[in-house]
């Protein structure tokens, strides 16, 4: 059974999302998606300063078996990016919830938080 | 409800991500297949490989028989253990499998041929045979080890007997010999040096965990795929079938076009093919971002072809793929990937051998 931290959020396409605080949000990919993908070997990330809007494919996981969009989980700005999955793509894979992140955004409409899935909706979805 | 190898128990024991694999349940990976790709490179690994399909033909005609039932001529088998690669081809010249010939003795011979393909194999070949007063016996009793990578044979070595270690002394590619329980074959399908080794399914388990004891790391079928395509070795169902002639798919090496009044299945549609000519399978390079994947269209002055197999190569840091293209593909291609088009390298067809890169 993966890990599912209860204080994220997460939208069903397996993005979770982490408060920082003054509108600011953590995305990255759950450990139950990159461990449908398998070995990481490429992440392509959106670049600072592009708005993206809810449900947009912003980044792209190129795993040994396939290539995964990565969808934006809340509208806003990308603020920052963690380009060190440059080098060491494989961190998706051995800390997916922590130094595997992959974006920041600036919220532009902190009501889509409600709409996303809570430790156990999320977990629930998987299971289906 | 999917086949089991005998050694099922020894993948869930450390970890493996089962799949299921045209009806087996085989590991994928133990945890990191670009890790399992390395130790082969690098050291040793191990494959279960007891899916595949043994298949042993005897009978005074067999030689003849075989002579008529694959592309290669099996007339160059004249040493005893000796080892041969070749399409198993229908009347239209199409790939019906690519399968090894291991020449026993003058009344007996080998067959390894894929578990995608065993049953219309053994219909096929039972087909064929009957002419030939060939007797065909399928051998499901043995379980089958691919011990790959610079260091397999010497981990190997210490599981040996004296009498064992005396049969594979100074053993050349291609060759399998019968020592003692084991049937040991320097075939592979990695591109590095090693052993295929075939035994009763009863000793198999045991012969798993003392390969473990002598640091042999277990591979799936995620680092086999990655290390066949970096040795340019054809999947088979992916890079041929049987509506792909061998001479597109680079498998030209294996039709043994002489003696010319050798008949043989196929023959004279691949005499037709060769004089109109055929796509043919290339190797492609791409440095950049990016992963090659099968069925990404291909494009190149004056037509188009498609990748079957693509992956990113673990040893070379970068993508590589097998492409089937025009005959007239020169040295770039781009390839299509999720509507954006990419330049690629076009080389030949085999990237990592022994370790080292040779595009």
């Amino acid at each position: 059974m993966s890990t599912i931290p209860q204080e994220l959020k997460y939208a069903s396409s397996h993005e979770w999302v982490r408060s920082e605080g003054n509108g600011v949000y953590t995305v990255g990919i759950t450990e139950h998606a990159q461990d449908l993908l398998g070995d990481m070997v490429f992440v392509e990330l959106p670049d600072v300063g592009d708005t993206v809007a809810q449900g947009d494919d912003v980044a792209v996981a190129e795993s040994v078996k396939a290539a995964s969009d990565i969808y934006a989980p809340i509208s806003g700005e990308i603020i920052a990016v963690n380009d060190a999955l440059n080098d060491s793509p494989e961190t998706v894979n051995s800390a997916p919830f922590g130094d595997g992140w992959m974006f920041q955004i600036k919220a532009s409409d902190e009501a889509e938080l409600a709409g996303l899935l809570d430790a156990a909706g999320y977990a629930a979805s998987i299971a289906e | 409800m999917a086949q089991q190898t005998v050694l099922i128990g020894k993948h869930l024991e450390a970890g493996a991500k089962v799949v299921d694999f045209h009806g087996w349940d085989m590991p994928l990976h133990y945890g990191s297949q670009i890790e399992e790709h390395h130790a082969v490179r690098t050291d040793a690994g191990m494959f279960d490989v007891s899916h595949m399909t043994i298949v042993d033909l005897t009978g005074e005609r067999t030689r003849e028989f075989l002579r008529y039932l694959v592309a290669n001529d099996v007339a160059k088998l004249t040493t005893p253990g000796k080892a041969l690669y070749t399409g198993m081809l229908n009347e239209a010249g199409g790939v019906i499998d690519d399968l090894i010939v291991y020449f026993m003795t003058e009344n007996f011979f080998r067959l390894v041929v894929n578990s995608a393909t065993r049953e219309k194999d053994l219909a096929w070949i039972n087909a064929q045979a009957k002419a030939f007063d060939v007797t065909v016996t399928e051998r499901p009793e043995f379980a089958m080890i691919a011990v790959q990578g610079p260091n397999a044979k010497a981990k190997v070595a210490t599981l040996l007997s004296d009498e064992q270690k005396t049969a594979v002394a100074g053993m050349k590619p291609f060759f399998g010999v019968q020592a003692g329980n084991l049937f040991i074959a320097t075939t592979g399908y990695t591109g590095e040096d090693g052993y295929e080794i075939s035994l009763p399914n009863g000793a198999a388990a045991d012969f798993w965990q003392q390969l473990l004891d002598a640091g042999v790391k277990p591979a799936g079928l995620g680092a086999r795929d990655t290390l066949r395509l970096e040795a340019g070795m054809n999947l088979y169902g992916q890079d041929m079938d049987e509506t792909v002639s061998p001479l597109a798919a680079n498998m030209g090496w294996t039709i043994a076009w002489e003696p010319s009044d050798r008949n043989f299945i196929g023959r004279s549609a691949l005499e037709a093919q060769r004089a109109a000519g055929t796509f043919k399978l290339v190797g492609l390079v791409m440095e950049q971002k990016g992963v090659l994947r099968h069925g990404q269209k291909v494009l190149v002055a004056g037509g188009e072809g498609e990748i079957t197999s693509g992956t990113f190569s673990p040893t070379l840091g970068y993508s590589i793929a097998m492409a089937r293209v025009p005959a007239s593909t020169g040295d770039t291609a781009e390839v299509d990937i999720r509507g954006k088009l990419v330049p690629v390298q076009v080389v030949k067809p085999s990237f990592v051998r022994m370790g080292k890169k040779v595009i």
